[in-house]
């Protein structure tokens, strides 16, 4: 079930001096089983996107369309929206609140008046797939350490079991380590349980390696559309809007100019290992 | 002359152990953690020092005793000589040592930008004049003067963390502590911030404490040190902990991009050297 934004426009504060327009003219759709990137400097508008794909902000002027109906139509079902694009804010471990973690992965299903029996198969099951390690689920969450809050929080959102998740920065402060896992897990939903995944990173090396396709945002605009390998290529129009390549871009642009002729648009250290080895061996 | 004071380290930890009490939901103790064990480090004036470690293997808790916001439950910590546990000491050693934290919305309480790397010096009883001196100077430094007057929210990520950064400044402390104060920046924040350690550690000779999770960010540091589980398991320059890729992974680390590639190569059997860590050594490496 496709989302679909269709020219939309966010302005903060409209009619006031304070006004901001923090989405311009947005067209956007994010196909069933994607796994999408969204890049941009602070304040470029991604988050304010990213709210607009659950119903949680109104577009000023525009459309979102979900399975082909507009979630703004006066009879649409916004609360079961949220059930289905479940959005994962920065820092989730914050958000954290029951006295210990399963009772808390239980709060979103609850409220979804499903069986209690339902609820803790959820739960259970959200817990597993974030590899939370069980000895912790009747802890409190403030015995967890930082990645594991951080697993929990999201398994909370899992446990809506949503058809759309979509995360804010879900690795800023986890060691490299937690970062990989989490993704690893990301990438699993995607392919075992046919989710959408729509990730939000300042992370560019995340980005070229798990998403399918990528976009960008500057001053509210959506600039950039393609594979993480077509925008990547552009790494000079990136700097100019204070982003940049991945490492490994830099690092294949340097052997090109010490005449290697090695492809730039490589995914990740293990792609550009295979190409410099085809050109040396 | 007592040869402690010869080439005397600026941070010195002895053997310092960290314990705080765990308490359940009614505040009754469970347990004992100790967050860090027997941590001996030292750091000369003016270095440029980087700290890795997991999530929860006592990086912050080690950062905020060298600004006495804790004390150890054992062992010692002396900046500048001086020992963090006497009272007296404690205010001393906040203004040599400054920290800058994650969050940069949670640093800042000025309304406009002068104001808030003001407030530091003000806090120390210095006088107005003065006062003016040291925010021009800091912000300057920071390359954020142009900015003075205006109003830190609209600022981006790294231009926060710079006026946090020119905040400390301000207060002419001798060495700066930044934990984890580029985990919330776009690429380009981090890129500022990183500049601005390097330039204030450079041309300022100021003393530099990076604690990061990106290993990109390392490898300009003179010495290394990675915390496992409240210790010290390895030290040295950069070259020496990045030719170590297993013990790294072993310990939720990585190695920077470049060195991972050089490391896969050498491995498929192309003849590069261990710890490699610029694209252009590696590329001198590879065409010969």
């Amino acid at each position: 079930m496709p989302i679909i934004l269709n020219h939309v426009n966010h302005i903060y504060s409209a009619g006031t001096s304070y006004e901001v327009k923090a989405l311009d003219d947005v067209s956007l759709t994010i196909d069933d089983h994607e796994f999408v990137g969204i890049i941009g400097h602070t304040g470029s508008g991604k988050s304010t996107l990213i709210q607009h794909m659950n119903g949680l902000l109104k577009p000023t002027s525009g459309e979102i369309l979900y399975n082909g109906q507009n979630i703004h139509d006066k009879d649409y079902d916004r609360n079961s929206l949220r059930a289905k694009v479940g959005l994962v804010f920065q820092y989730p471990e914050y958000q954290l609140f029951e006295s210990d973690v399963f009772t808390d992965v239980c709060f979103g299903p609850k409220n979804l008046k499903l069986s209690k029996v339902e609820v803790e198969a959820r739960a259970y099951d959200a817990l597993n797939l974030m590899g939370l390690p069980k000895e912790k689920w009747y802890s409190s969450p403030f015995e967890l350490s930082g990645g594991q809050m951080r697993r929990a929080a999201i398994a909370g959102v899992l446990a809506m079991k949503p058809q759309v998740l979509v995360l804010d920065e879900p690795t800023a402060g986890l060691d490299p380590k937690g970062r990989d896992e989490l993704l690893d897990v990301l990438s699993r939903m995607r392919t075992d349980e046919g989710m959408t995944v729509v990730l939000v990173s300042h992370s560019m090396e995340d980005m070229s390696k798990y998403a399918d396709r990528v976009v960008v945002m500057n001053k509210g605009k959506l600039v950039m559309n393609g594979t993480p390998g077509q925008i990547f290529s552009r790494y000079k129009e990136l700097e100019q809007i204070h982003l940049s390549a991945p490492a490994v871009t830099y690092i294949m642009e340097e052997l090109r100019r010490a005449g290697l002729s090695v492809p730039i648009d490589v995914r990740d250290v293990d792609e550009a290992a295979e190409a410099i080895k085809k050109i040396i061996l | 002359m007592c040869p402690r004071f010869y080439n005397m380290n600026f941070i010195e930890t002895e053997k310092v152990i960290f314990e705080y009490i765990e308490r359940d939901e009614e505040g009754n103790p469970v347990k004992v953690k100790r967050a860090l064990d027997d941590v001996s480090i030292s750091v000369k004036k003016g270095q440029f020092i980087a700290i890795l470690g997991h999530n929860g293997s006592g990086k912050s808790t080690l950062a905020k005793h060298l600004n006495a916001l804790l004390y150890p439950t054992e062992g010692k910590v002396l900046i500048d000589g001086m020992d963090t546990l006497e009272d007296p000491n404690t205010m001393k050693v906040r203004r040599r040592v400054g920290m800058v934290f994650q969050n940069p919305d949670n640093q800042i309480i000025g309304s406009v930008v002068e104001e808030d790397v003001g407030f530091g010096p003000e806090n120390l009883g210095i006088p107005t004049n003065e006062i003016r001196e040291r925010v021009d100077e800091s912000l300057k430094i920071l390359d954020m003067y142009a900015y003075r007057l205006h109003s830190p929210n609209r600022l981006s990520g790294g231009q926060k963390q710079r006026v946090a950064i020119a905040g400390v400044i301000a207060m002419h402390p001798q060495c700066i502590v930044l934990d984890e104060a580029t985990a919330m920046l776009d690429p380009e924040g981090r890129k500022e911030v990183i500049r601005a350690a390097r330039a204030l550690n450079d041309v300022e000779g100021m003393t530099i404490i990076l604690i990061t999770h990106y290993m990109d960010e390392v490898i300009y540091a003179d010495n290394v040190f990675v915390m496992s589980e409240g210790r010290v398991v390895m030290q040295g320059t950069p070259r020496e902990i990045f030719s170590q890729e297993e013990s790294l992974n072993a310990l939720r680390l990585e190695l920077p991009a470049v060195t991972k590639l050089a490391a896969k190569l050498k491995r498929a059997g192309i003849p590069v050297h261990d710890g490699i860590l610029t694209a252009k050594e590696l590329a001198d490496a590879l065409v010969l």
